[in-house]
């Protein structure tokens, strides 16, 4: 199916997912209106939402199914493969997000239902971004994320650690949009375009590898999404931003948030910079910093959210590896690494949800002691969760990172390999005791683990998560399938349309 | 010349010691106040770039519309009097210093490297865009045409912010 961007018809097929989603929000909004005091009110919100993430992946589908590609002249959209399997693993996290919710809220008696408004239009915000073919689309949808993100931190107001951590994730993210804004602004000024792929093509015909505007703006850039996917040294927020809020919007942060800003800037730098070298060496200092500071730091925690907050900027920095591989194997173990981390992760804040009833963030790695006696099925998974982490033989984590190590070795990139496989093992450090005080220590009382309660909803998730994991980690065949046309597809584009963006006018009105 | 080179400076020093006392008073009210001349001196600098309905918008919406609700949030928070500075001791003010003077280097470096011919616009394109297609057309057609997209995400976008902004200030939970 070809899409031609410039025709309305084809243009509404091509943002199909993503006018599902408005169209569930806004349904969404006009329910709660009437429907907002009682918690059967909320539970009706979070199906209303699941419906809608699914309309939407089923949107997705359809386009898939068509093998819908976009011809003509660049448009604001990409049509590709990079985009259905990213808006499929977006929707799938916050379905999952929404399932862990419901019983959350209702516990910390946050009748809110605008949490689900919210939540569907950050995951619109992250279609956006993944699937943005211009920089406009791409800066105004991590707009609409961020800004909804912000009031999930903040949501349960009797707690100052949320507001603490809401305002600081407003004042860092706004400080972070400025340099992205900037970065855009002088990319726009070094190439006259803000179109990916036209970007790409005046790069490579005005021969701007060594333009100190375009180096600026890229730096910039790179900062702005550094910023986003808590990239160390732009880390700083992130520990108390994952810590102070509800764990399902954590949970929720530390996957789809990540992916979402991972995807686009994986996006940006292989369609609009494939010409410009001087990225990867700044993507391989990056990663170095942040897979050594995120996993020595994430050794000296005591709780587990925190522990979990360091551990997912150690696992920013793994992927940042495959980002700094530069070639389509280095995308696929990107988009394999991103399903099984957000699975995992997600299964993890769930659990730790469940397991802190009154306040998870003084949840201590020692407060688990016993738990595989009390409830061996709950601490079975957490102990799946960690060895995939870990990348553990036999789960999709050891997959993922066995990809991304050969990804980063064809691509000659040595030192990061070695760096990479040096951290996981220090990673083990605080991995392990989780299990260990699961399964090697005695409960210190009977009621020690009487108050944890998962719930029916939140017990498919983590039933869901930890079996994909555990399938995945065995038969990685159909999603590595799946992932390497991704990423093929995300490499091949700026080829094609580089050729007519040179001949044919830009139809940006100039 | 000469003149449109003396407005330019007049009113670029203007915008940028507007916006340094902008952020650096302590009482909202006046940090607002100065904000308001920094919008209108971009307008001013506007005008010289020939795009005189951008500069129009620019003292319509901003400087009129936006300064006038931010005041009024001032006053309904009743924010006026003055706050506690928020740079902590002379460490934070030195890292302040020396990366804006890290962005400052770097214009400087732009400044030295300059545009490349082919996406410079040349002098008196947007006036003769705009004596051929009108000044409001030359704007509205690409925003409803080509920019399309991302102006209906602007729309879901605000409509985010109102509800998040009505969910962090109703009194109710």
């Amino acid at each position: 199916m070809n899409l031609d961007l410039a025709q309305s018809g084809d243009l509404l097929q091509a943002l199909l997912p993503e006018l599902v989603l408005t169209g569930s929000g806004l349904v969404l909004l006009l329910v709660i209106a009437w429907r907002h005091r009682t918690a059967a009110d909320l539970r009706l919100a979070a199906w209303v939402t699941l419906a809608g993430l699914a309309a939407a992946g089923a949107a997705a589908w359809w386009l898939w199914w068509h093998t819908a590609r976009a011809i003509g002249s660049p448009g604001m959209i990409a049509v590709d493969d990079f985009r259905f399997v990213a808006d499929w693993l977006l929707l799938g996290t916050a379905g999952l997000t929404v399932l862990v919710s419901f019983d959350y809220l209702e516990r910390e008696r946050l009748l809110a239902p605008e949490y689900y408004a919210l939540l569907l239009f950050a995951t619109l915000g992250m279609l956006l971004m993944v699937g943005g073919d211009d920089l406009m689309v791409v800066f105004l949808g991590l707009e609409l994320m961020s800004v909804a993100v912000y009031v999930l931190a903040g949501i349960n107001r009797h707690s100052p650690a949320a507001a603490e951590a809401a305002l600081k994730y407003f004042l860092l993210g706004a400080f972070a949009s400025g340099f992205l804004l900037y970065g855009i602004a002088l990319v726009y000024g070094a190439t006259a375009a803000t179109n990916l792929s036209q970007i790409g093509a005046q790069v490579r015909t005005l021969g701007l590898g060594g333009s100190p505007m375009l180096l600026i703006g890229l730096g910039l850039l790179l900062v702005g999404f550094g910023f986003k996917v808590a990239a160390v040294p732009f880390h700083m927020w992130a520990p108390d931003v994952y810590d102070g809020s509800p764990t399902p919007v954590t949970g929720y942060m530390a996957t789809a948030v990540k992916a979402a800003a991972f995807a686009a800037l994986l996006r940006v730098l292989a369609e609009s910079f494939s010409d410009v070298g001087a990225w990867q060496q700044i993507v391989w200092w990056l990663a170095v910093a942040t897979m050594v500071v995120g996993n020595l730091i994430a050794l000296a925690q005591r709780t587990v959210k925190r522990m979990l907050a360091y551990s997912s900027i150690a696992h920013a920095g793994y992927l940042l590896v495959a980002v700094a591989a530069r070639s389509s194997l280095g995308s696929a173990a990107f988009v394999f690494y991103l399903v099984a981390y957000s699975l995992t992760t997600l299964a993890a804040f769930a659990l730790l949800a469940a397991k802190g009833r009154d306040g998870e963030r003084d949840v201590l790695i020692d407060d688990l002691a016993g738990l595989a006696t009390r409830r061996p099925w709950h601490a079975l998974a957490l102990a799946v969760c960690m060895l995939s982490l870990l990348g553990f033989p036999g789960t999709a984590g050891f997959i993922g990172k066995w990809y991304i190590l050969v990804a980063a070795t064809t691509a000659r990139q040595l030192p990061l390999a070695a760096v990479l496989v040096l951290t996981s093992v220090v990673s083990a450090g605080y991995y392990l005791p989780v299990i260990m005080a699961m399964y090697m220590q005695p409960e210190p009382s009977e009621q020690a683990h009487a108050g944890m309660r998962l719930g029916r909803l939140g017990g498919v998730v983590v039933a869901v998560s930890v079996a994909g994991l555990l399938v995945l980690g065995v038969r990685p065949n159909r999603l590595l399938d799946l992932a390497r046309t991704s990423g093929d597809g995300l490499r091949a584009s700026p080829a094609a349309p580089a050729a007519t963006a040179v001949s044919t006018p830009t139809p940006t009105g100039r | 010349m000469a003149g449109t080179l003396i407005v330019f400076w007049a009113f670029a020093g203007l915008a940028v010691v507007s916006a340094l006392c902008c952020i650096t008073r302590r009482s909202p009210v006046a940090s607002a106040l100065w904000l308001v001349v920094t919008l209108f001196s971009l307008a001013a600098l506007f005008v010289l770039l020939d795009a005189q309905f951008l500069a129009v918008l620019q003292v319509l919406v901003y400087a009129g519309a936006i300064m006038v609700l931010f005041l009024f949030v001032i006053m309904l928070l009743n924010l006026g009097r003055a706050g506690p500075t928020d740079l902590r001791g002379p460490a934070g003010l030195g890292v302040g210093v020396l990366l804006s003077g890290l962005l400052l280097v770097q214009l400087l470096a732009l400044r030295q490297a300059g545009l490349s011919p082919s996406v410079a616009v040349a002098p008196g394109a947007v006036a003769r865009i705009a004596a051929e297609q009108g000044m409001v057309p030359a704007i509205a057609r690409p925003l409803f045409g080509a920019y399309l997209v991302p102006f209906e995400i602007t729309s879901v976008l605000l409509l985010a912010a109102i509800v998040g902004a009505v969910v962090l200030a109703k009194r109710r939970l």
